[in-house]
């Protein structure tokens, strides 16, 4: 599960100055710790979707942070590895900034905002636009695993439902949107059929990602640290949205171009651009927004003055 | 009318550590039939009807279910499965759910207990649908819509959520949500406990419309002998666990022979 196609460390930008810590193992955790969640996970991979307990660790951050996350990105990593770290699809946020510079003082390897370039890839909430390729990870933070959690709250009752497949109740959700809303109007944590098998949900992602799980040539793992699940999909896995046959999945989305890229078809934030409430939609995925206009010359569009770096 | 043999209790017993819940309890329940437990607090109806219904797991004894009778005729090259079973010994755990969601229905005394009550009336009565596989939205939503006319609630609360319904509204919804898995064998426990008693006459009439427009298999536990009077073919009559009389209602009604049951009808109250 480890990626063997690092690229060069001289390429990865934005590699934190910061010293490595010393008195902490590799990567925070220790050796023991590390090989219990690759265990988990690799229980997790042979069963696409299933959620795996492990023994979740107290770590140097609130739960709701990314707990599971780390557990999970720190059992991956490995010296040569270069990670990049989002936060609904930005590298700037708190989150993201934290965590990256948590194991670049922890690990030392070197960290990234390219997708591209990562081999590692810790997200909350988004997954990037640039199509990944075989041989990076994908870690997601999750804060429930559990699909069935909002129909039925006795752990005991949803794991013999997972047992059994039974997933009657999971479409009474879609129902009663559909009854109350005209449509689905779950537009986040949307559930999916894992390979036919497992209802698992994706996190808080949008729905507008819910097709980039499917036959993705990456791995894609999932961890919640306070809930001590891990669960994953191996590349090119099967996901299929649930839906009604009458009320197909629709991934829905904003059609209009990033004011600041210009680009058409991702996943954009709608943002107020001034004390007279105009609004503005730019690119949720920041590199992405940032290499469209590096490839495009660099124009700066008019009426948005508030450069984001990355 | 009754036709053959649908479930079957042989010696069935349950005990709760030291407690006993009932003991060497045998009956047979016939398809078309309505059977009523009654007995008065806790002498072991609703135990024996939990047990009975594959939702309690009994000491002793076995529950038998008679498969139900095969679509196809029977290709003699294979063995025909086997015409009774152990709901609890000889059914697998996904057989016994399967048979809980599509064979058999549970009524319960709280409409909360047999409800969602943050899910709509609709989704309510659609669940059992989408569980064995409907997935077309407007079917389900059409069905619902037919089962809760039956049921006599308007069809525009079809939307609204139990929570905001009366208690007679929320247990023939209920019913609704039961019936519309279209079961073969439906328990019923208590189902007008806790309803004043022209809603409990309203409701007592759906029951047996629809008991006669379907067909319905029903096993029933109440301490009103009035309601097995109006509903009940045949009636069993328990204390301390064990059946001390059964025979047809107004049979047992009329001429009750054991000295409890005569006890039970006499001090029934008298309008």
């Amino acid at each position: 599960m480890i990626a063997s196609d690092a690229p060069d460390k001289a390429a990865a930008k934005g590699g934190a100055p910061c010293e490595t810590e010393t008195g902490y193992n590799f990567a925070y955790l220790d050796e023991d710790t590390k090989r219990m969640i690759r265990r988990a996970l690799l229980k997790a991979l042979a069963i696409p979707g299933y959620q795996t307990p492990f023994a979740s660790r107290e770590m140097p951050m609130p739960y709701g942070w990314g707990t599971g996350g780390v557990q999970v990105t720190a059992a991956c990593l490995k010296p040569d590895d270069t990670l990049k770290v989002i936060d609904q699809g930005a590298d700037d946020t708190t989150n993201a900034v934290s965590i990256r510079q948590f194991f670049a003082k922890v690990a030392g390897v070197a960290t990234t905002t390219r997708t591209e370039a990562a081999t590692v890839i810790q997200t909350r909430h988004r997954i990037p636009e640039q199509p990944l390729r075989a041989g990076q990870i994908l870690v997601y933070q999750v804060p429930i695993p559990e699909p069935l959690r909002w129909l039925e709250p006795r752990e005991t009752e949803t794991s013999k439902m997972h047992a059994l497949e039974d997933y009657g109740p999971m479409h009474v959700k879609l129902y009663e949107d559909i009854a109350r809303h005209g449509r689905i109007a779950t537009s986040y944590a949307y559930p999916v059929l894992v390979d036919g098998r497992y209802v698992m949900d994706p996190s808080p992602i949008p729905k507008f990602d819910n097709p980039k799980l499917h036959m993705n040539p990456a791995i894609q793992l999932f961890g919640a640290g306070r809930e001590q699940r891990v669960y994953a999909l191996p590349p090119y896995t099967a996901v299929e949205s649930l839906a009604f046959e009458d009320h197909p999945f629709d991934p829905g989305g904003v059609d209009a171009p990033c004011a600041l890229c210009g680009h058409r078809g991702g996943y954009l934030d709608e943002i107020i651009a001034d004390d007279a409430g105009r609004r503005v939609f730019v690119c949720s995925d920041t590199d992405f927004c940032e290499r469209n206009r590096l490839n495009a010359g660099d124009a700066q569009p008019v009426g948005f003055g508030a450069e984001r770096s990355a | 009318m009754i036709g053959p043999p649908l479930l079957r209790l042989d010696a069935l017993g349950k005990r709760y550590g030291r407690h006993l819940g009932c003991a060497d309890v045998s009956l047979t329940l016939r398809q078309g039939e309505v059977l009523a437990l009654v007995g008065e607090s806790g002498s072991g109806k609703s135990t024996l009807l939990a047990c009975a219904a594959g939702r309690l797991a009994p000491s002793d004894g076995r529950v038998l279910r008679r498969a139900p009778a095969p679509d196809a005729p029977e290709d003699p090259r294979h063995d025909a499965p086997p015409l009774w079973s152990d709901v609890y010994a000889d059914l697998t755990e996904p057989e016994r759910r399967r048979l809980l969601r599509e064979e058999w229905a549970f009524v319960h005394q709280d409409p909360r207990d047999g409800l969602r009550m943050a899910v709509s009336a609709g989704g309510n009565i659609g669940e059992p649908m989408m569980a064995v596989g409907a997935r077309r939205y407007q079917a389900i939503r059409a069905e619902a819509e037919r089962w809760l006319r039956r049921v006599e609630i308007p069809a525009d609360r079809l939307d609204d959520r139990p929570s905001g319904f009366s208690g007679g509204m929320r247990q023939r919804l209920q019913i609704a949500r039961a019936l519309a898995s279209r079961p073969r064998v439906v328990f019923m426990d208590e189902p007008t406990g806790g309803l004043d008693v022209s809603v409990q006459a309203r409701l007592l009439d759906l029951i047996k419309r629809l008991v006669s427009e379907f067909g319905l298999t029903v096993a029933l536990v109440t301490h009103d002998l009035a309601v097995a009077r109006l509903l009940a073919h045949r009636i069993a009559v328990m204390r301390r666990g064990r059946i001390v009389e059964s025979g047809l209602t107004d049979q047992v009604l009329d001429d009750p022979q054991d000295p409890y049951s005569q006890l039970l009808v006499s001090s029934a109250l008298q309008l």
